[in-house]
């Protein structure tokens, strides 16, 4: 090993090392097991979910995909073997519960307003942070730190608080239960973190970049578009990232203010219910699905992850 | 080449003139980055906040528009600091974040000391711990419904195989005592990787030679963690806890799907209850009301706490 790498005499000895690499692996290791729970349950029958003692060891099962996208009826086996041969996979493991498949659920039309609404409210948020940052991080705006404060202090409100005005503005206004409302909300939740954010990569950037281009006969303009852009390309992303997060896992705005078309998934998957009750897999189907892009996302921003949680305030 | 050009028609023009073909002036365009942001936030927030305040002094129904609206002035203030079972939300309010908090910090500061051992591997378990807290507390604390379920549930099962007790005597959620554990111990495991993180960064901003020379003075280890590790953590912890105690004052997506408040109102913290009274029971002004204190209330503590905390930092 290391006669170049002298040990410092306050390195923890290699003792101390593994223990805490022991304790660090087991606590990952517990907190990781509701989550692989959650996957597990989604490829098990209804009846092996609900199976006591819990089965570790069970026969994999695409049941939970199959109820997740589909609403289902119980007809009598005399109707079910009259039908011609099951068409594909779903159809038949239904009708061995004596069902049919009667049509599509909601789950894909409220994962697509899921998706509408966690990208159209990010590129609203990130759009407008950046010009704001640009502009608080190069200009003298009067009143600045008191803006930057405002800005933030929006974020203080409970929820609830906002939805109570929000709910009636929008009855007013004909927003209710429509995609372009929960973009405008998201977007004003998600702008704060998002100045915030950008002002600290943004500061990051050497005002002589600019300075250099405007001597080259850019406006104030042009330098910010070539100059300043391609440079926080990676705090953009990140940024972008972090509202995509949140209004991807926004629940409590979406639950009071949109019922039907708007609907997005955090709301809809706790009420996917089959006969008797919750039907577990297909829960856990759809929150696997709705947490995959999440646990991509989380993987790709782990060095931003630090400063995006403290709204820039811990920049390492 | 295209620059000299630009360059040359810029020095060759008059100033009045060469200000518009140069763009709008610094300023301007100050106000012209800012203002869509400040627009944007008026109309969502701060718009629907006053119309809040002048709801909060009415006895406005949102199920019934159309009722005579009249003004109550402080009646609804009154009421509410007068009511028991907002007194008793509140109390629930502060045994979460009390709990949660001092669990998280706990916990969270002891895994960051940890991985500040730099053992091998320590980046891949770091983020591998940090998961539970990108994901949406509403639909992974809708899953905990059932892995707290007696029976068949993984938590309950996992805890009557170590302690010895039957799985259907392990109601988290039905039990009146155990229901508020319930959900301190979902945010618990959510948040804690949060709090984690933030002690990881005050760990590393401590530089080695502080180290160094309490080892040529002979401190012990007790000694240095007490002297020179805590007390330059310090901010970094208090910079955590700021952000968990505004959170989970304001707590309700976890709540409302794991409990809903329940049993009874063992679990109804301050945002369940404004929801109960405000989209349930429809008394819009008194809700208001209560929404205004609560946010007056988080307002105020975040202030002192900043202060105090910029105090820390300064020493």
């Amino acid at each position: 090993m290391s006669l170049t790498t002298a040990h410092s005499v306050v390195a923890p000895s290699a003792n101390s090392k593994r223990i805490a690499g022991a304790i660090i692996i087991a606590y990952a290791l517990i907190s990781i097991v509701p989550l692989l729970w959650i996957f597990a349950t989604s490829f098990k029958t209804p009846p092996d979910s609900i199976a006591y003692p819990p089965k570790l060891l069970f026969q994999p099962s695409l049941e939970g995909y199959c109820n997740l996208f589909t609403t289902r009826t119980r007809q009598t086996p005399e109707y079910i073997n009259s039908l011609g041969p099951a068409t594909d996979f779903c159809d038949e493991t239904t009708r061995k519960r004596n069902m049919v498949i009667a049509g599509p659920s909601n789950f894909l039309p409220r994962f697509v307003n899921s998706l509408i609404i966690a990208f159209g409210s990010t590129f609203c948020a990130v759009f407008l942070g950046t010009l704001s940052a640009y502009g608080f991080s190069r200009f003298k705006v009067p009143l600045a730190d008191d803006l930057l404060f405002f800005i933030l202090s929006t974020r203080m409100m409970p929820p609830i608080a906002v939805a109570i005005p929000i709910y009636l503005m929008y009855r007013e206004l004909g927003l209710s239960d429509t995609a372009l409302g929960m973009i405008l909300l998201y977007t004003a939740v998600n702008v704060s973190l998002a100045v915030w954010l950008l002002k600290g990569f943004i500061d990051e950037i050497p005002r002589e970049y600019e300075e250099a281009a405007m001597i080259d006969g850019y406006t104030r303009l042009q330098a910010f578009w070539r100059t300043v852009l391609p440079q926080a390309t990676t705090g953009i992303a990140a940024t972008a990232i972090f509202c995509l997060i949140f209004a991807w896992n926004e629940y409590a705005f979406a639950a009071l203010l949109t019922s039907g078309t708007a609907q997005t998934a955090p709301p809809f998957i706790p009420t996917i219910i089959g006969e008797g009750g919750q039907d577990w897999p297909a829960v856990a189907a759809g929150t696997t699905i709705f947490l995959v892009p999440i646990l991509v996302f989380t993987i790709l921003l782990r060095k931003q992850l630090l400063r995006g949680i403290t709204f820039g305030a811990v920049r390492k | 080449m295209l620059n000299r050009t630009a360059e040359n028609v810029a020095r060759a023009t008059p100033e009045p003139l060469a200000r518009k073909v140069r763009g709008i002036s610094d300023k301007g365009l100050a106000w012209l980055f800012i203002s869509p942001t400040i627009l944007l936030l008026l109309a969502i927030n701060i718009f629907p906040l006053f119309w809040a305040i002048y709801l909060s002094f009415t006895n406005f129904r949102a199920n019934r528009p159309n009722e005579v609206v009249k003004n109550l002035g402080f009646a609804n203030y009154q009421r509410i600091l007068a009511d028991k079972d907002i007194w008793i939300a509140m109390q629930t309010t502060a045994h979460f974040v009390f709990w949660t908090i001092l669990l998280q910090t706990l916990i969270g500061f002891t895994l960051a000391w940890l991985i500040d051992r730099k053992f091998r591997g320590h980046a891949f378990w770091t983020t591998l711990i940090l998961v539970p807290m990108m994901l949406s507390p509403a639909v992974v604390g809708n899953f905990w419904r059932f892995l707290y379920e007696p029976q068949i549930g993984l938590f309950a099962y996992a805890i009557s195989f170590v302690t010895g007790i039957p799985p259907t005597n392990i109601q988290m959620l039905s039990n009146v005592s155990l229901a508020p554990w319930s959900i301190i111990i979902v945010d618990t495991w959510m948040w804690t990787p949060y709090v984690m993180l933030i002690c990881l960064a005050g760990l590393r901003s401590i530089p080695e030679y502080i180290y160094e020379a309490a080892e040529v003075d002979r401190a012990s280890n007790w000694r240095q963690f007490w002297s020179i590790t805590l007390p330059m953590a310090l901010p970094f912890i208090m910079l955590a806890v700021l952000f968990r105690g505004i959170e989970n004052f304001k707590m309700f997506d976890m709540v409302n799907l794991l409990t809903g408040g329940g049993p009874g109102s063992t679990t109804e913290v301050a945002s369940i209850t404004l929801k109960r009274q405000a989209f349930e029971s429809w008394r819009t002004g008194y809700s208001s009301a209560f929404a205004i204190i609560l946010f007056v209330a988080v307002f105020g503590l975040a202030n002192i706490y900043v202060k105090a905390l910029n105090k820390v930092k300064q020493r």
